[in-house]
């Protein structure tokens, strides 16, 4: 611990923080004589545990008590415990202690768990070079600056700087699957100039402080050779060896420890996510206040009439009942203010502990349903959904509002090459007609036919331009799980093939590469490899061309674009880039422009990814300065990203454009069906995507986001640029124009969210691009900015779906904030694959990440991961609302319970003086909550399903009506609470007027006190459950047991608890009073009749209610006219009940 | 709060096995088990209430009640009940001066009787219950002020009671037997019951004090201390409670078994009542061979030993006769109540009824045009 924290403190103190380390690898000092201070860093031990035993207890309790349910409960007991109150302080005593005991097992055992894994981590025995030996030391000794060396299949124990590996190109091969679950090998490199034996080695690694981005690093190392001046190479995220990763296909690396322990990159990544809160949560903490008020207002009434009636002379100390001296002596406000006190611990259980601990279990148990789910199974990936947090299972009944990423969410991310056209000309793989003829090319049906050159150009461009990589180990099938291998299909021209030669297998960061590579290799143009910087490439003629690469200008999301710069055999340069139409137009010439462009539409129309490529010749001369200038960038230690960003823009222009590619990305199985459902459950769908606007629209189209019938509103750059005036005045004027359109003229729709059944409205798309959502947040005039930001909003609020294309991640986060801040507060669902989505998954109220094709990182964010999008519907509409129906059930039942639990107590305050004296024994206050009511509303809340699962993937508006928190607003509240006070007053009252003859047995004997509250407390307990099981809706055998079993175990215990002499117990209160009482035929018919009397109203709204019968969807539908409603519910009452048992809260409103 | 933000498994990249838990480690590696649990289709009852459904039982409920109901009823009214006030608080009360002079620690006792006439007779047996009003038997201070260990008959806590029993826990430094307020205010009048006959001859009706309290009480709960049979030695070392005449060993002189914790009118009191008006069973009148009324019709003396102060809180004493039926003592609300119910039930079928057949109609021809 105190080294973590002292990790900590280097990290945070100010004069400590400077923005880079220097390293001494293998802790030799460089050749100069100045004095060497070892910096301090902090040891490789990784400490994720947050107890140790000695501090476990006290540690653990405060942050138990931290919750202010728990504090709450504490006070009560020492209340109890301190001032002399009517229950003993057993009776809350014993629940809390039985809630944190179990607590703090499960989080002791969790603890414990991370010991263990922390100590298989430090205790981990690695390999370090000292003073040119190898020394088998533990995990945890190692310092930053030790040369560690690692072997096959190991994982790193810290991030290394590679140094040396046994391949002889430098290289060495790393899976991050532990960490960001790519399962692919990625290619890391030495740092290049170094020597052989290491132990010779001087050198000093610059590198900038830890920081928690896997996918960044930069640092210098400058070696020194005897008396030279240092030569300095640049290190990269490439050289970086991160701790978790594991070693492949390498046999043995050395590399020097940068950063250790709790300063990796890994343990940096590893801070906790913030704690979603659920809507659920917040009402019960609303009505857990208003509970709180009944409770103390209840302790305010007694104590002040207890002092009314305490004045009225011969009441207050009759001399049968003097008050001991102590009593008499303390001080009378003091003595208030304990009556006080004393009254709250006698109703504090209209407040259980125990709802806490059902909420938790519900969840926590609840969850694992999702995990089962074996439609949720997806065999491509052999997984099912993953819950990462079990807090948030009743929001996916709440959802509003769905946006979703396109690539990979919506659609498959596999992508398959449809055409090409080079030169203006289309070239479409799928005719039959193109045979592979070597003389001839590739032929299309189309007459024309570009240039052989022209066509060759192209083709090696797509061979060389990309990173792909061709997979070794084939045959293998381990990595087929990995979804950016790819083999090559057996279509059309693959015929031609040998039979090796199919087997190859590409890997790539995008599968886009994958598709182009396949692409040319239709044309007869393969990929045969990258070996040491040179490319080779088999061409038409089988020929083998060599290329050197020598400049690879990375792919990224700004530029949109990448290039290679490669050394034909012939010896010249040349330059092949890559990239989005509007990233490529631009930088080549007009004039071929236009030949493409109208290719390049046409195929963004019908869906598919277009690419360009164009070429440019480097001469010796351009290139050595662009070689120069990128070298430097790449070695800048800050600033690095934008300055290589300024050399790529500089290089990449002036290039010829050759033509342009097509691929296809499939829409994901069952997308239009599960987005209609979607759109079906009131749920409104934002697309939120990278992608180009034509892409993505046709993509919306073919999931049936957009209708034929929807009219759709564009604001974009091109919507902007129309009519030629500024582009603010432009915005402003459509921003006013659509907003008419959308939101003033559009007849009002009820509460805003729903839309009517069959609506007869215009539906209205919107589609925003990121330049102009920019402009609609960040307006030059600071006044209309908002204004703005409100008119979009609402807009979109009225479109039935909106369409946001070329987004970057930022912007997209902006946006899920943007309406999760709107007006009411809606529910928002993020669902996305790839890194772009993290932020707004993180943002969402629920983050559903996709087992995708784009890494990890998604699902390690995410709340929910599921293996497809077509999962998305039964996760909501049917998981979803059944977790919503069961946990509101459950919070609405329980403050139900208690509140008639306690209310023939408060009742009871006025028939004894106000004295504080329980109605009910101590074990009935205890067991009330624990055992007697406990198990089946836990059984109801993880097994209820009021509608079948079945009905409700078939009927998607069902879901909307548990909308807007339907179950858990204040009527339902208003009702539940209503039905409560009206069982207590009920029971205490049929109780009281049959004890106004207490000779109730046929011996004429008399009943007591005890035997009062035992009649109440059985008509409650038998109540209570009743109600519970008139609710249930779907009876397995468990609901059997747990409520026929409860009820019983309440006779049994009963008899038990008063069959026996309790040696232990200072009143034997309880003894044969049940057994009694049963032998009285006037209890009997008294619990009979009350139990039923209370049933009564119930059971006549279940009538009204009827629930999933084909009867009553038409009493729905009628209820929908007034008229209807009112003939179907005579009463005003009956009408409350049906809102308020919330299936059709908003029908008869 | 269930999946920790700082997950174990990830944590560890060597071996991820050994510390998987929670929902991950279960979802990750195999498919899901197809059981009928897990995929939440466990077969299931479904009960739908509609009106169809509820109505008979709506109907059927009324029909058992309405009987029960009457039954109930006239049960009721059939147990024959007299009351009558003894407090003395009137003047014209031949109690007044009782009630008036009334003292604890008065040596002589005070005695008055009350005429009244009974118009009907009572033919089986007849309880005879004293009733107190304004008494507040379910105070916190006294329901709690008992040792029921010592009334168990632990030696130990027979020497030293309860804290509970404060301030009647100990007396002179003698511990108190036995102590607490319940015990301390042993209701103890005496009252007695003539049957005057045609010619003015008082006849005692004769009343038995057994079975007047529960059995269980009797025999498992309250138990003398000491294997001793002499009481006298067995409660050495105690003392009376303040406001008694005699020591607890020597309540019924009449049976020596009735004494100690055992004497049944003790039992009956300590078993605080519910409300703060309230009556205990004092003596049972058995029902006498043949066919002759337990009391016939007439004129009766009651006798009371006036004890008990109750005008100091402004309570009231009350004695009852009355007969006994298989629901206890008189008691319409039961009956009332039964009644009340199943015609509610009833009356709702009927409605319910009327509400179904119409709207069942609508809907018919409403489906018809589909």
């Amino acid at each position: 611990m105190s080294n973590v924290g002292e990790c900590m403190m280097e990290l945070s103190g100010d004069e400590r923080r400077v923005d880079s380390r220097t390293i001494y690898v293998g802790h030799q000092s460089g050749p100069t004589n100045e004095a060497f201070i070892p910096p301090k860093f902090c040891d490789n031990r990784i400490v994720s545990s947050k107890y140790t035993v000695w501090n476990f207890l006290p540690k653990n309790l405060f942050e138990q008590f931290r919750r202010i349910a728990n504090f709450y409960f504490l006070i009560i007991f020492l209340v109890q415990v301190i001032v002399d109150t009517p229950t003993s302080p057993v009776t809350s005593g014993l629940p809390l202690f039985f809630v944190i005991t179990v607590t703090a097992i499960k989080q002791g055992y969790e603890d414990w768990l991370r010991h263990k894994a922390d100590n298989e981590v430090n205790k981990y025995p690695v390999t370090v070079l000292e003073d040119g030996r190898r020394i088998r030391k533990e995990s945890e000794k190692i310092k930053v600056g030790d040369v560690v060396e690692v072997e096959e299949d190991e994982t790193f124990p810290c991030d290394l700087i590679l140094l040396q590996s046994t391949r002889d190109d430098g290289t060495c091969f790393v899976t991050t699957a532990s960490l960001d679950g790519e399962s692919n090998h990625k290619t890391h490199y030495t740092v290049p100039d170094i020597e052989t034996d290491l132990e010779a080695l001087s050198a000093t690694i610059e590198c900038e402080q830890p920081q928690p981005d896997l996918y960044k690093f930069v640092g210098r190392m400058q070696i020194h050779k005897n008396n030279q001046d240092p030569t300095v190479r640049s290190l990269g995220p490439e050289n970086l060896l991160l701790k978790g990763a594991t070693l492949k296909n390498t046999q043995k690396i050395h590399g020097v420890a940068v950063y250790t322990g709790m300063e990796t990159k890994m343990a940096l990544n590893y801070q906790g996510k913030s704690q979603k809160r659920s809507a659920v949560e917040k009402s019960i903490n609303a009505f857990l206040l208003v509970y709180l008020c009944i409770l103390v207002s209840k302790a305010l009434v007694c104590t002040t009439l207890k002092y009314v009636w305490q004045s009225k002379p011969g009441q207050d100390e009759p001399w049968y009942n003097e008050k001991t001296q102590r009593e008499k002596d303390t001080n009378q406000y003091l003595k208030m203010f304990t009556d006080f006190l004393s009254f709250m611990v006698l109703f504090n259980f209209i407040i259980p502990v125990s709802m806490y601990v059902t909420v938790e279990m519900q969840k926590f148990l609840g969850s694992f349903f999702i995990a089962w789910d074996k439609d949720f199974y997806d065999p491509e990936i052999k997984e099912g959904a993953l819950v990462n947090t079990s807090d948030l299972n009743e929001e996916l009944g709440q959802v509003e509002y769905v946006f979703t990423d396109k690539t990979g969410t919506l659609t498959q991310n596999n992508m398959e090459f449809i055409e090409c056209c080079i030169d203006g000309i289309q070239y479409s793989p799928r005719d039959r007609s193109i045979e592979m003829d070597v003389t001839d090319g590739p032929v299309s049906k189309l007459q024309q036919r570009a240039g052989r050159e022209m066509e060759e150009l192209f083709l090696r461009a797509l061979c060389l331009c990309h990173t792909v990589q061709v997979k070794e180990s084939t045959g293998q099938d381990q990595d087929q799980v990995d979804g950016h291998v790819d083999q090559v299909d057996g279509l059309g021209v693959d015929e031609v093939l040998d039979e090796s030669q199919e087997q190859i297998g590409f890997i790539a960061s995008s599968p886009d590469e994958v598709a182009l590579v396949k692409g040319a290799m239709r044309y007869g143009f393969r990929f045969l490899g990258l070996e040491s910087k040179t490319m080779k490439i088999l061409n038409r003629n089988n020929d083998v061309e060599m290329y050197d690469l020598l400049h690879v200008l990375n792919f990224d999301p700004v530029r949109r674009r990448m290039s290679v710069i490669v050394r034909s055999g012939s010896g010249d340069t040349l330059l092949f880039c890559k990239g989005a139409d509007s990233s490529i137009f631009p930088r080549v010439k007009k004039e071929e422009v236009e030949r493409i462009r109208m290719h390049v539409e046409r195929n963004a129309t019908e869906g598919y990814r277009t690419l360009c490529v164009a070429y440019k010749y480097l001469c010796e001369d351009e290139y050595a300065q662009v070689d120069a200038e990128l070298r430097e960038a790449r070695l800048a230690l800050q600033d690095r990203d934008e300055k290589l960003m300024a050399v790529y823009n500089q290089v990449e222009t002036g290039m010829s454009l050759i033509g342009a590619t097509a691929v296809e990305d499939r829409l994901q199985e069952e997308a239009a069906e599960t987005m209609e459902a979607l759109q079906g459950a009131g749920i409104k769908v934002w697309v939120l995507t990278g992608d180009k606007m034509e892409t993505a629209k046709s993509t919306c189209y073919a999931c049936r986001l957009f209708q034929r019938s929807t009219e759709l509103l564009e604001l974009t750059v091109r919507t902007l640029e129309d009519g030629g005036r500024r582009r603010e005045e432009r915005l402003h004027e459509l921003l006013i124009e659509y907003h008419k359109k959308a939101v003033q003229d559009a007849p009002p729709v009820k509460a805003g969210v729903r839309r009517s059944w069959a609506s007869t409205n215009q539906d209205y798309g919107f589609i925003i691009d990121g330049a102009s959502l920019s402009m609609v947040f960040n307006s030059s005039s600071d006044s209309s900015s908002s204004n703005y930001k409100n008119l979009f909003l609402q807009i979109c609020q009225n479109c039935t779906a909106v369409l946001c294309c070329r987004m970057a991640p930022l912007q997209k986060a902006q946006i899920v904030k943007m309406v999760k801040n709107s007006k009411g507060s809606p529910i928002t669902l993020s669902i996305g694959d790839g890194a772009n989505d993290v932020s707004m998954i993180l943002e969402a109220h629920v983050g559903i990440g996709i087992k995708g094709k784009e890494g990890r990182q998604a699902v390690r964010n995410s709340d929910y991961a599921i293996p497809k999008l077509k999962h998305l519907k039964k996760l909501l509409l049917a998981h979803g609302h059944l977790y919503y129906v069961r946990i509101a059930h459950l919070v609405q039942y329980f403050f139900y319970k208690n509140l008639c639990f306690i209310l023939p107590q408060f009742l009871y305050q006025f028939f004894c003086g106000y004295s504080q004296q329980p109605l009910y024994d101590a074990a009935y206050l205890t067991m009330y909550n624990i055992c007697f009511t406990s198990m089946p509303i836990l059984a109801y809340s993880l097994l209820e399903q009021h509608i079948s699962i079945d009905a409700l993937l078939d009927k998607a508006t069902l879901y909307r009506e548990i909308g807007k928190n339907a179950m858990l607003r204040w009527g339902p509240f208003l009702y539940w609470t209503l039905l409560g006070i009206f069982h207590g007053v009920v029971f205490f009252f049929g109780v009281r007027l049959l004890f106004s003859n207490p000779a109730l047995q046929d011996n004429g004997q008399v009943f007591g006190n005890w035997s009062y509250g035992t009649i109440v407390f059985t008509v409650l307990v038998f109540t209570v459950t009743l109600k519970l099981a008139l609710d249930t809706r779907h009876w397995t055998w468990i609901n059997h047991f747990v409520i026929w079993g409860s009820l019983a175990f309440y006779v049994f215990f009963s008899f038990f608890w008063g069959g026996i002499i309790w040696p232990f117990m200072s009143q034997q209160r309880l003894y044969f009073v049940f057994a009694n009482m049963l032998s009285s035929v006037s209890a009997w018919l008294v619990i009979i009749l009350l139990i039923l009397l209370s049933l009564l109203p119930e059971i006549l709204f279940v009538v009204f209610h009827k629930p999933r019968s084909h009867h009553a969807r038409q009493v729905i539908s009628q209820c929908l006219l007034p008229a209807a409603c009112s003939a179907v519910m005579p009463t005003a009452f009956a009408c409350l009940g049906e809102c308020s048992t919330s299936e059709h809260p908003n029908l008869c409103a | 709060m269930m999946a920790s933000s700082y997950n174990a498994k990830e944590e560890d990249g060597h071996h991820s096995g050994a510390a998987t838990h929670g929902v991950v480690g279960a979802a990750k590696s195999k498919k899901p088990d197809n059981t009928a649990f897990k995929q939440q289709r466990l077969p299931a009852w479904q009960p739908i209430l509609t009106a169809g459904t509820v109505l008979p039982a709506f109907f059927v409920i009324g029909l058992i009640f309405i009987p029960i109901g009457i039954g109930l009823y006239v049960t009721s009214n059939n147990i024959k009940e007299f009351e009558i006030d003894y407090t003395g608080a009137d003047i014209n009360s031949p109690c007044y001066n009782c009630a008036q002079n009334l003292s604890w620690n008065s040596t002589s006792q005070c005695h008055c009787s009350l005429n009244f006439t009974l118009t009907q007779p009572f033919e089986s047996t007849v309880f005879m219950y004293y009733g107190l009003s304004n008494f507040y038997q379910n105070h916190r201070r006294y329901v709690k002020s008992r040792d029921d260990s010592q009334l168990n008959g632990d030696v130990s806590s027979l020497m030293d009671p309860n804290k509970e029993c404060e301030p009647y826990r100990k007396n002179d430094g003698l511990p108190i037997a036995p102590c607490g307020a319940i015990a301390n205010s042993l209701f103890n009048d005496t009252l007695t019951l003539y049957y005057i006959d045609s010619n003015g001859t008082k006849n005692p009706v004769s009343m038995v004090k057994k079975g007047i309290a529960w059995w269980t009480d009797k025999h498992v709960k309250f138990r003398n201390p000491g294997a001793n049979d002499n009481l006298t030695v067995a409660f050495q070392g105690t003392t009376k409670p303040i406001n008694w005449r005699n020591p607890v060993y020597e309540l019924d002189p009449s049976d020596p078994d009735n004494n100690g914790f055992i004497n049944e009118d003790l039992i009956v009191w300590m078993r605080t009542a519910a409300l703060p008006t309230f009556r205990k069973l004092y003596r049972i009148i058995q029902k006498k061979s043949g066919t002759t009324p337990t009391l016939s019709s007439g004129n009766y003396l009651l006798n009371i030993t006036y004890n008990y102060p109750v005008l100091s809180f402004a309570g009231h004493k009350r004695m009852i006769l009355s007969t006994i039926s298989w629901m206890g003592g008189k008691n319409p609300f039961l009956g009332i109540a039964y009644m009340t119910v199943g015609s509610i039930c009833f009356f709702l079928g009927v409605v319910l009824l009327i509400i179904h057949h119409k709207y069942d109609t609508r809907n018919t021809s409403a489906d018809i045009p589909n």
